[in-house]
């Protein structure tokens, strides 16, 4: 048995895991709680807890094996569940703290660091269900480490509901006061969605969704560093060779991700749903996006052209992601959050980049304006605004858009707010100061766009 | 998935030197690790040494192999790592 790869082609590959970062960013199984409802919502909450439990209690064992029999970095392992408002809804209670504490203590017991699904869905309308636990998601994010809530506000088919955009202005500003002595770090577990997708892997937005199986194993990989590194070995390529460097790139990492994923199905006997390649930075050094912009020849991030520079690379990650897996699926594309990213900050801290240019990227990126620190002393009506600007570019250009905002308490522009971890760390950028009141006030819901007339 | 090997490749980087091939192949015997095939070239300065091996016998895990590789390599002044087969056929081959 002779080896069947070149010394460049081997190389290549250590060198992407040990000095590039290349790692699975995470294992998230999507486990159904469609069985949990009951009228007594403790006993729900109770049967969630088991459901979960059971499904995924050999997830990190698995992950760890993985890691061992393969050598490569499996850095989360994670759990979605069914958006808990369908769950809940049955019971007659309108408080659904005690289900994220349920939750909360499933994930510390099978030993994971977050568990999606603390959701409702409302783009068109709200159910009783939903009502409640919009309600309940500033004291649940407060209460918990773990759990992780998001709202869908919008589709393009259904248009965005902007009361449900105005009553999330105000939870937003809610969970940042429940959590004030952390910055606010609630509001880091809370995604305002449209067109949320069912089978996202990755932290905080994913939820497993109601057209999935009863429980299935998604994977994220990622990989920043691999894609600048393959970048800057070229400095005179033109774009289209530039988004070639970068298909072949998005493949290997996302073959990666195939052979984890269905290494994983078969040790937990569930089965494989997708493969999400998204390029999502972490603060660690050489794990950026924004870098991989500014490798393209932008002298910082936020400047002019770094909207294309996005659009190109976002693309060409799909494209490469899309031959590799036989199932792509998830955000795939890049991500830009603020305190996430070293070169993000950076540029946040010099100026460069400014809340405006970031919404505008989001009109190319995978998802939105992400890990954003704004003045604690921002109103819902703003923050809410803010929404309906995301999900109305989300809607009209057919993509997922998000807003994960942190109305930092206490902190002003220019002040530093720190998550520690993965979470990093932001300075508080300026947003308009006139007011958006008036407009959200209004209420109903902004009609679906036509989709003929492109233009 | 694919009828699953229990192959691992092991390289060697670095500045060539006396003994490495000896050392590198004396903690695989140790190990009770089959070395099918063994390649060197000198990429750019470096000296790279890939080796095939064959883990079905192997008396200890992949793991520990790994670290008593890296350890190696720490006391040799180089850089000797192992990866399964797999993640190569998956990257390199469609």
């Amino acid at each position: 048995m002779a080896i069947q790869f070149s010394p460049q082609e081997i190389l290549e590959t250590i060198r992407m895991v040990q000095m590039e970062n290349l790692d699975v960013r995470t294992i998230t199984m999507g486990v159904s709680l469609r069985a949990c409802a009951h009228p007594d919502l403790k006993v729900a909450a109770g049967k969630a807890y088991e459901k979960v439990c059971r499904s995924a209690d050999r997830l990190v064992a698995v992950g760890e094996e993985i890691q061992r029999e393969y050598g490569i970095p499996i850095i989360n392992k994670r759990v979605s569940v069914t958006p808990v408002a369908l769950v809940a809804e049955s019971s007659a209670s309108d408080d659904y703290v005690v289900f994220a504490e349920q939750l909360e203590r499933a994930a510390a017991n099978i030993g994971i660091n977050f568990i999606g699904g603390f959701s409702a869905l409302v783009h068109k309308g709200v159910t009783p269900g939903d009502e409640a636990l919009i309600a309940s998601i500033p004291e649940a994010l407060a209460r918990t480490e773990r759990v992780c809530a998001s709202v869908n506000v919008g589709t393009t088919r259904a248009g965005i509901n902007m009361d449900a955009v105005q009553r999330m202005g105000e939870v937003v500003i809610a969970t940042a006061r429940l959590t004030a002595a952390r910055d606010g770090i609630g509001c880091a577990k809370l995604v305002v969605f449209c067109n949320a997708v069912e089978d996202n892997p990755f932290m905080a937005g994913a939820f497993h969704g109601i057209g999935e199986p009863d429980c299935v194993v998604n994977v994220g990989v990622s990989g920043p560093g691999v894609v600048l590194r393959a970048i800057e070995a070229s400095p005179q390529a033109d774009f289209g060779e530039l988004a070639s460097t970068i298909k072949r790139t998005a493949f290997k990492v996302t073959r990666m991700g195939e052979l984890v994923g269905r290494a994983a199905s078969v040790k937990l006997g569930v089965p494989f749903g997708i493969v999400d390649l998204s390029l999502a930075p972490t603060p660690a050094q050489g794990d950026s996006v924004a870098r991989i912009l500014e490798a393209m020849g932008l002298e910082r991030v936020g400047t002019h052209g770094s909207t294309a520079a996005l659009a190109l690379l976002n693309d060409a990650v799909k494209k490469g992601g899309a031959m590799a897996s036989s199932y792509v699926g998830g955000l795939s594309g890049a991500f830009i959050p603020v305190s996430e990213d070293a070169a993000m900050i950076d540029a946040a801290l010099s100026g460069a980049i400014t809340f405006d240019k970031l919404e505008a990227m989001t009109c190319v990126c995978s998802v939105g304006l992400d890990m954003i620190a704004v003045p604690g002393d921002t109103s819902a009506a703003t923050i809410a605004a803010i929404i309906a600007d995301e999900a109305a570019i989300g809607m009209i250009n057919r993509k997922t858009t998000a807003v994960r905002l942190i109305p930092a308490p206490g902190k002003r522009v220019g002040d530093m707010v720190e998550f520690g971890g993965l979470l990093g760390r932001a300075p508080v950028m300026a947003l308009h100061r006139e007011s958006s009141e008036a407009f959200v006030r209004r209420g109903g819901r902004i009609p679906a766009p036509l989709q003929a007339f492109n233009n | 998935m694919q009828e699953k090997s229990n192959r691992v490749i092991v390289t060697v980087i670095g500045m060539d030197k006396v003994g490495i091939i000896a050392n590198v192949s004396g903690l695989l015997a140790e190990a009770n690790a089959n070395i099918v095939d063994i390649s060197q070239t000198t990429l750019r300065e470096f000296f790279t040494m890939i080796m095939m091996v064959d883990m079905d016998k192997a008396t200890v895990s992949f793991d520990e192999l790994k670290r008593r590789l890296n350890a190696k390599g720490d006391a040799m002044g180089l850089k000797i790592d192992a990866q399964h087969e797999d993640i190569f056929k998956f990257m390199h081959r469609v």
